[in-house]
């Protein structure tokens, strides 16, 4: 790869590194950036950075990974910090309390620009670190937010900002509310100017593929961090409202309803007695059931967390679903996912209050039994029934004639299973005895889940 | 249509909507390059409002699709006047030609295209619509035509400025997506919410705005099922006003609570972690 030198380079190196980074550029919409580029004030970086988003980044779960090769593609010009308002402070040679102090008034009301010059100034005092090898020199951010420890300023941000409010109130929520989102761009500032620093040393390309995380709708539901199920909560409803409308379409399909006689006969005196327009009574909605039996045991619990996130956003779709969840035994679910109640106290009032667990390893055949004989007849003919586990059994015998019989009696039957599929019937799995009976799909993120879906069309 | 990302900023204050620079440049650049402009991002963050005010601020016609599930295209895109053609049938002689202009009934997409003077089409809440209809879509917003098998190709007499929304509640095709410029517009920063504030509210204070605006994001940030619209935020500014109140004290939030949140499960959240007195 050639040293990026010309504009066209550099452009054709971002696109490169972006289909690298799993985003999407087709040539047409390179080609469309190429020709955005022509019409922008190029000196203008977030006008050049907003060009390209609109061009190429047709998917906010791509937003992140867009940014962070923007800045590497494009880095700032470092500009040195200004004198804040007061007294001029020199980021060479203040103390770390003068800077602390300094940090904390951006928190509360700075802006981007004064955010970014001093995040720069911070990681070329504080981040620096030499490495092995002479004239070597490697950057972090973690030195940087270790000296300047911008968490612990939360406290001596309230009491200066809410001076003699009550405590523990709407004020202070909000303020606590500026002040994290403060300090997470600050994080990410420093993060940014570390990365352009490595890249400056090392080349763009390298750091590049480190650089960026995988967008959202392809981390493994079973990897998932705490911060990422909060946006996967949002990605997870509208899927379950189109999971809802497929169950639907497929009965809708062929079925016009009657026709409505009245209508057809009236409409027919506008042209002369003859029936030109046919209107039909509007089909009866057919309202879809749906049964889900869901894995709740530690092996899976990421994942079980993700199917929680799914049996809450279906239950709200459509109007009859009954949740099961198993681990040892069966309890039924659903009461804890009332519409309209509130998902995070549902998942600690379910931790707390079903029963579930006996011994804390799965026992497909042992559930399958207590669900056929509890709850067996929950499946009728009108159900869909959603399976969602890793079908691994602690080697207990897999029960292959009751799923048959439950999945015999429901009008359509799946298999959701969090593996990947080399790793199916690999020690004490046994999916494909399970599949032979019940098709099971690999859903590992929430792309496949919308694969999933599609297939259902 | 204009100049620049910064006289798309300032044309639009003009019609009273605040833009950024994400949506300035995007906005001029599906004019620069004439391409259609989709816009998506949560409800109520100004998508719709955004075409009505690039329409008034080019003084352009506004058209609008309401998409919704079963459009087709006889709604969207035209449709014969068969009442009149059988009258036609009955009076005349059987050979006439029935299938001319005269008993075409225009709809929304084929008078965009058919329109001489500028014109703003927007396609809303394209998400809702079926699968089909953005098949229908991509003849127009690629080459701007429409083929009508009995009267041939109607090219666009003047190229419409299109806007489309959505709300992603449905994946749009990768080929639609293609033909697009992207943008995806989240909740205002709570400096920007302050001004919209202030600019839709003739009247109120700049502290409570910035207090209201703060709220506001604070709000947001809980997990709730509706996070409120800055449709929603301006509703609660012209209360406050209403009911006189000068600060937003929690007395005061709690009382009024039930202009931003729409769900009772909301509600109690938000009462419970901001630490309102229950009202």
């Amino acid at each position: 790869m050639p040293e990026p030198g010309s504009l066209v380079d550099r452009h054709v190196g971002f696109v490169h590194a972006l289909r690298e980074a799993g985003v999407p550029v087709s040539v047409a919409e390179g080609l469309d950036a190429a020709n955005a580029l022509r019409v922008v004030e190029l000196a203008d970086r977030e006008s050049l950075r907003a060009a390209y988003a609109a061009t190429l980044v047709k998917k906010p779960g791509y937003r992140p990974g867009f940014d962070v090769l923007f800045d590497l593609w494009f880095p700032a010009t470092t500009t040195g910090l200004r004198a804040p308002r007061e007294e001029p402070l020199d980021p060479e040679t203040a103390t770390v309390e003068e800077l602390r102090a300094y940090l904390a008034q951006l928190l509360t009301d700075g802006g981007d620009a004064e955010m970014r010059a001093f995040a720069q100034a911070m990681v070329s005092r504080f981040g620096r670190q030499q490495a092995s090898g002479p004239g070597r020199q490697n950057w972090f951010s973690y030195s940087v937010l270790r000296a300047l420890s911008p968490e612990t300023l939360m406290a001596r941000i309230l009491r200066e900002v809410l001076a003699g409010q009550e405590r523990g109130g709407l004020a202070e929520k909000t303020v606590r509310q500026r002040v994290t989102s403060g300090i997470r761009r600050f994080e990410e500032e420093v993060a940014t100017d570390v990365r352009r620093r490595i890249a400056e040393d090392s080349g763009v390309e390298r750091i590049a593929r480190s650089a960026v995380r995988p967008p959202l709708d392809q981390i493994d539901f079973l990897r998932v961090t705490k911060a990422d199920l909060a946006r996967l909560r949002r990605e997870v409803h509208p899927l379950a409202r189109r999971l809802a409308a497929r169950l639907t379409i497929k009965h809708r399909k062929g079925r016009r309803g009657r026709l409505d006689f009245r209508r057809t006969v009236r409409a027919s005196l506008q042209s002369g007695g003859v029936p030109l327009t046919t209107h039909f009574k509007p089909p009866r909605p057919h309202k879809p059931e749906l049964v889900i039996l869901c894995d709740t045991s530690d092996s899976v619990s990421s994942f079980a967390h993700f199917t929680l996130l799914l049996t809450y956003a279906l239950r709200e779709q459509f109007t009859k679903v009954r949740a099961f969840g198993f681990v040892d035994t069966v309890d039924e679910i659903t009461k804890f996912f009332q519409p309209g109640a509130d998902v995070v106290e549902a998942m600690t009032r379910l931790a707390k209050e079903a029963d579930m667990v006996r011994f804390g390893r799965t026992n497909y055949r042992h559930s399958l039994e207590t669900f056929a004989e509890r709850y067996g007849d929950a499946i009728g003919p009108r159900t869909s029934l959603l399976i969602l586990g890793d079908a691994r059994s602690n080697y207990q015998p897999p029960a292959l004639d009751l799923l048959k019989s439950l999945a015999g009696k429901a009008r359509h039957a799946y298999w959701l299973n969090p593996e990947p599929r080399q790793q199916w019937d690999t020690g004490d799995s046994v999916a494909s005895d399970y599949a032979t009976i019940v098709p099971m799909y690999e859903c590992r993120n929430v792309a496949q889940l919308t694969a999933f879906i599609e297939t259902l069309a | 249509m204009f100049d620049s990302p910064a006289d798309v900023t300032e044309r639009l204050a003009a019609v009273d909507y605040l833009s950024d620079d994400a949506i300035s440049t995007s906005v001029f650049l599906a004019a620069a390059l004439g391409k259609p402009l989709l816009v998506e991002g949560p409800a109520g963050v100004g998508k719709t409002q955004l075409a009505k005010a690039v329409a008034a601020a080019t003084g352009s016609d506004l058209i609008r699709l309401q998409c919704y599930e079963g459009l087709d295209e006889a709604r969207a895109l035209y449709e014969w006047n068969y009442k009149k053609q059988l009258l036609r049938i009955q009076a005349t002689s059987a050979d006439d030609d029935i299938f001319t202009e005269e008993f075409l009934l225009e709809r929304p997409l084929l008078k965009a295209i058919r329109s001489d003077r500028p014109t703003v089409l927007l396609i809303d809440e394209t998400d809702k619509a079926d699968v089909e209809v953005e098949g229908l879509l991509l003849e127009l917003l690629s080459d701007f035509q429409v083929t009508i098998p009995e009267l041939g190709t109607v090219v666009a007499r003047r190229r419409p400025y299109v806007v489309l929304t959505s709300n992603a509640t449905r994946e749009l095709s990768e080929a639609l997506k293609r033909r697009c410029l992207y943008l995806h517009i989240e909740y205002p920063t709570p400096e920007r919410e302050r001004d919209i504030v202030l600019s839709q509210v003739p009247g109120i204070r700049g502290d409570l705005a910035e207090q209201l605006a703060r709220t506001v994001a604070t709000l947001r940030a809980l997990e709730l099922k509706k996070a409120p619209s800055v449709a929603e935020t301006v509703d609660w500014a012209n209360t406050l006003l209403a009911l006189g109140r000068e600060e937003l004290d929690e007395a005061t939030v709690a009382g009024t609570l039930g202009v931003v949140l729409k769900h009772a499960a909301d509600h109690t959240r938000a009462v419970k972690e901001l630490g309102l007195p229950d009202a």
